[in-house]
């Protein structure tokens, strides 16, 4: 597999062909597995993550099919930022050093992080919501692992992880949804809120420490210990349909809505697009989230959500860069990207 | 940990400085502390629930334990991971287990996995238990000066360890 083909489109997760796509983009169950015979990655030297890395880069050859695996030690910044941009590593790993990797499948829907925080992080990402498919393929995945690596596990407190928080079942099941509807309302604080009550957590684009921009929010389990991975994944289920059900009811309001037009704002979106000859990647993002909300509630005929997705990747700085073919300066990229937009979404430059 | 004023779970935790020698630990619901707060009564600033932040959301008796024993496996102590907010290995947990335990209800509402056990369960657990015996007998034979009998442990953990 190619990095520099990668660029050029999206992970078969981010398609928009799964339930619910118009408002959720995407699902992901990722699992936190260590290795029982060392110490943490953050205590171990680099002979020790060498050797994690030997041992599971070996065993991932007899998974069927098995995936590339792409070391990261030597590896360009702008490809680890590339590897980032696409959610296949964290930000952690991506500006870190020593013996590290990520191994993913065609269409990135399975990756695998080796020597992040916990020596293994196992990743599913589905397109739409599909929490039972994502958990069901990420099970999978581990059962084969297992016998034939010794993981860490207490009958007491499951399974063993750096940080604490993340001991026993190890999983985080998060469901990426695009709410600009309920944002524009005002509405999203409650939600935010009334989520934070049941234990659930809210972040942005980017997990971790990011910002919600472009009106995506990650929802996810925020307790790992004490409950069993079908009834996290069935808690987290039960309540997305509910904010689906209140982003919809926000998005029909804001059409019907005569003071502030939301077909107002999706022609200022198309003139920004059509007059700006530089943009940033919030600026772009922006635009990209109301065409995306167009697209959803039939505003925008000619635009399919699927290229929309591909574009939110694409517009950042190193997936641009390499796209263009080479190290692009700020000004420079933030041109590329205004051309990008237009090109990519027939829109004639005014 | 539940709410001391109502059965649901404690998820903010409030130390109230009485006078100069005396604190009061309070922990409550979202619902009962902004009662609380609202009451006007003077506190410290809440502590959040979340992640574990260097020095927040561990129980006063842990702060206790300075000088607590480093793990005989990769040497790390409970203000080491305090500090820092990751362990360094898997027998932490057994070394530190009292700590923890009170930091898992804290962090989780509770403190057993009843969860996904490994398929081959019992390969794990007679290594893990293996491990845990052999160190804390290196860890003995250390404080014994038995120098004979720590390198024999050590060889022991080291063929089990490649295993």
């Amino acid at each position: 597999m190619n990095l520099d083909a990668l660029v050029k489109s999206s992970g078969e997760w981010l398609k928009a062909t799964g339930p619910e796509s118009t408002i959720v983009v995407s699902t992901r169950v990722r699992l936190a597995r260590n290795l029982a015979a060392y110490p943490f990655t953050s205590r171990a030297n680099n002979f020790q993550k060498g050797e994690i890395e030997g041992l599971v880069c070996d065993k991932l050859q007899q998974i069927v099919p098995p995936p590339d695996y792409f070391p990261l030690a030597n590896m360009p910044a702008l490809d680890r930022q590339v590897l980032f941009e696409r959610h296949l590593i964290s930000r952690d790993m991506a500006s870190g050093d020593g013996p590290r990797g990520v191994a993913f499948n065609t269409g990135e829907a399975i990756s695998l992080m080796v020597n992040e925080e916990d020596h293994l992080r196992l990743q599913v990402m589905r397109s739409g919501l599909d929490l039972q498919g994502a958990w069901s393929v990420i099970d999978d995945l581990d059962n084969q692992l297992e016998g034939k690596l010794p993981y860490a596990f207490s009958e007491e407190f499951g399974y063993l992880t750096a940080c604490p928080t993340n001991v026993g079942t190890g999983m985080r099941a998060s469901v990426m949804l695009h709410l600009p509807a309920l944002e524009h309302t005002r509405h999203i604080e409650q939600v935010y809120r009334a989520l934070q009550k049941i234990s659930l957590e809210v972040r942005g684009l980017y997990g971790e420490g990011s910002r919600a921009s472009g009106h995506f929010y990650q929802i996810s389990n925020q307790v790992t210990l004490g409950k069993s991975e079908p009834t996290i994944i069935k808690e987290l289920g039960g309540v997305i349909p509910e904010i689906i059900r209140y982003e919809n009811e926000a998005r029909q309001a804001w059409l019907a809505d005569t003071q502030q037009p939301l077909k107002d704002r999706i022609q200022r979106t198309r003139d920004t697009i059509a007059t700006e000859s530089q943009m940033t990647c919030e600026e772009a993002i922006e635009c990209l989230s109301i065409l995306r909300l167009a697209t959803a509630v039939g505003e925008a005929p000619t635009l399919e959500l699927a290229q929309l997705d591909e574009l939110f990747i694409q517009v950042q700085q190193a997936h641009l860069q390499k796209l263009m073919g080479g190290p692009l300066d700020s000004e420079e990229r933030n041109t590329a990207r205004a051309q990008l937009l237009r090109q990519k979404l027939n829109i004639a430059a005014a | 940990m539940r709410c001391q004023r109502c059965p649901k779970p404690a998820t903010l935790h409030i130390t109230e400085i009485l006078d100069e020698d005396k604190v009061e630990e309070l922990h409550m619901c979202e619902d009962c502390a902004q009662r609380f707060l609202a009451d006007g009564q003077k506190v410290k600033k809440p502590k959040s629930k979340g992640h574990p932040e260097p020095d927040s959301d561990f129980p006063t008796e842990a702060g206790a334990r300075e000088k607590s024993p480093s793990c005989p496996h990769c040497g790390i102590t409970f203000a080491e991971y305090r500090s820092t907010g990751r362990l360094g290995c898997p027998l932490d947990y057994d070394t530190f287990r009292e700590d923890l335990v009170a930091l898992l209800e804290n962090v989780h509402g509770e403190t057993r996995h009843s969860g996904k056990v490994p398929v081959n369960l019992d390969r794990h657990r007679r290594h893990h238990d293996e491990l845990s015996r052999l160190r804390k007998d290196l860890q003995g034979a250390i404080s014994r000066e038995d120098y004979e009998e720590a390198a024999k442990l050590r060889d022991q953990i080291k063929t089990l360890e490649s295993k």
